[in-house]
């Protein structure tokens, strides 16, 4: 072809730039959905997710289930670690800080990841605050067990919510659970006439502005995708059909047998969620899924859910 | 053609937005994720997204070529932002294995603008969209390196060409369907209706 380069200095700008503005987080997530965020802790498994077609990457230290198993404190990771993630991959990195703890997200920021995860799966550092998301240039995903919990997080910034599930626990039911839960608040609120709105507010504990909001739009202002406990291609269906706009798969895909063909398998139905069709043909020969745990035998204390409030 | 069938391919990304946003524009929309489904289309729409993963689902569900070939019967296609890779002939800085669909002549560099905490909007001035400045999204951003020369270049930002026509194809770095202003969809609606 005959190119023309087409930079030149010499064209001023038409407007001033405004970075970390709500609709460029919000506008960030809305770029992710109907795909797959997968936990990554090395380099090599982030490249395994970038080939199987996921949207974007978590980088941590530890995948949930490990982090089950070792026991202790869970902090944000070692930011060499994911530096290197940054490094090997072109698609977007997300990283977790501990609820509240809002110098890990500083220092996360600096480090240039794309999303930061406020995550009860980390363990809390603040257990009445959580971070003021507004501060930051870089957007928030936070989780929530309720259309409560998802407000009161908006309301502090974030611009994205993922229902929190049972993350480490290899079992979908919490996820179900808790997006069954906010989807049918929101139904809920969708029938209250205005006089009812402020008293559901009251109820929700979040305020009246969003509440008012989301009775409109029928929906969250923010993404919704699911998260923890997401371990098959089905189960990522599942949550598509109830109503997340996407998934995070955490230890599901690198404590199964053959994680870049069961990522590679979550991906597609997570796109076909709709086409039985083709989550039984991505399902075939997927080798071992994650053992799993029941989570009606897990200790309130090991229930991350629980953490946030 | 009244109301003209536009498609939003649905693989992954902000397909609801562009729906929204072309029915605001009067057009018929719908998603599109199976070959058979680009058929009676008037018009298509690449929206934004992970242009790698839109570039492998197309790949894995044999949407690739049937894509090619829609774009080349001269039927109107838009792209924004991953849409717009989608839609260049040549790509930089996207992986090794990246495929896109072409149709546009020119060369585009995957997230130019930077990632996400560059990430920014601002007021663009866009021929052929009357009216004052469209507010440009743009989200880890590519930018147009450069252009053949029947391409006709209608909006650049900081020194950049961020919007693009070749014939029937479209294309832009930023994301119209995030803002509620849907002069450019309108715009391109009446492409479609003119084709």
């Amino acid at each position: 072809m005959s190119s023309t380069p087409n930079a030149t200095s010499a064209t001023a700008p038409a407007g001033n730039p405004e970075t970390g503005t709500a609709r460029v987080k919000r506008g960030m997530a809305e770029q992710l959905k109907g795909g797959v965020i997968m936990d990554v802790v090395t380099p090599e498994e982030a490249k395994i997710a970038e080939d199987a077609g996921a949207v974007a990457v978590m980088a941590l230290e530890r995948v949930p289930a490990d982090i089950r198993k070792d026991g202790g404190v869970a902090r944000m990771s070692d930011p060499d670690m994911i530096d290197g993630i940054i490094e090997a991959v072109s698609i977007p990195v997300m990283a977790k800080s501990r609820i509240g703890h809002f110098v890990e997200a500083q220092v996360l920021q600096s480090l240039g990841v794309d999303y930061i995860d406020e995550s009860e799966v980390l363990t809390p550092a603040d257990e009445v605050n959580h971070s003021d998301k507004w501060a930051f240039t870089t957007p928030f995903v936070c989780g929530a067990t309720n259309l409560g919990e998802a407000l009161r997080r908006i309301a502090e910034g974030a611009a994205m919510i993922r229902s929190k599930g049972e993350a480490g626990t290899g079992n979908v039911v919490e996820a179900v659970r808790h997006l069954r839960q906010i989807k049918g608040e929101i139904a809920k609120l969708r029938g209250c006439d205005n006089n009812e709105l402020f008293a559901a507010a009251k109820e929700l504990r979040a305020p009246y502005e969003l509440v008012k909001e989301v009775a409109e739009l029928g929906k969250l202002p923010v993404v919704l995708f699911s998260a923890g406990g997401v371990a098959t291609p089905a189960d990522a269906a599942l949550m598509r059909q109830l109503g997340a706009e996407g998934v995070f798969v955490g230890s599901g895909i690198f404590k199964s047998g053959d994680p870049a063909k069961r990522a590679a398998a979550i991906v597609k139905a997570t796109t076909f969620y709709d086409d039985p069709k083709v989550v039984a043909d991505v399902s075939r020969n997927l080798g071992e899924a994650m053992v799993g745990i029941n989570c009606d035998t897990l200790p309130e204390a090991e229930r991350y859910a629980n953490r946030g409030w | 053609m009244s109301t003209p069938t536009i498609g939003v391919l649905a693989l992954q990304g902000d397909v609801r937005e562009h729906l929204t946003a072309l029915a605001t524009a009067d057009a018929l929309a719908r998603p599109v994720r199976r070959p058979e489904e680009l058929d009676d289309l008037d018009g298509l729409v690449i929206p934004g997204g992970e242009s790698t993963t839109m570039s492998k689902l197309a790949v894995v569900f044999g949407m690739l070529e049937p894509l090619r070939a829609f774009v080349g019967s001269g039927k109107p296609v838009y792209g924004t932002c991953a849409g717009m890779i989608m839609l260049a002939d040549k790509l930089l800085d996207g992986r090794a294995d990246q495929e896109t669909l072409g149709g546009i002549d020119m060369i585009v560099r995957r997230n130019a603008f930077g990632r996400q905490n560059e990430s920014f909007e601002a007021a663009v001035e866009m021929a052929g969209i009357g009216g004052g400045a469209v507010q440009g999204v743009f989200i880890r951003a590519p930018w147009v390196e450069s252009t053949g020369a029947a391409v006709e270049v209608l909006a650049s930002y900081g020194g950049h060409t961020v919007a693009v026509r070749q014939g029937n194809v479209l294309a832009t770095s930023f994301h119209p369907e995030l803002t509620g202003d849907h002069r450019v969809h309108a715009y391109f609606v009446d492409m479609v209706r003119g084709a």
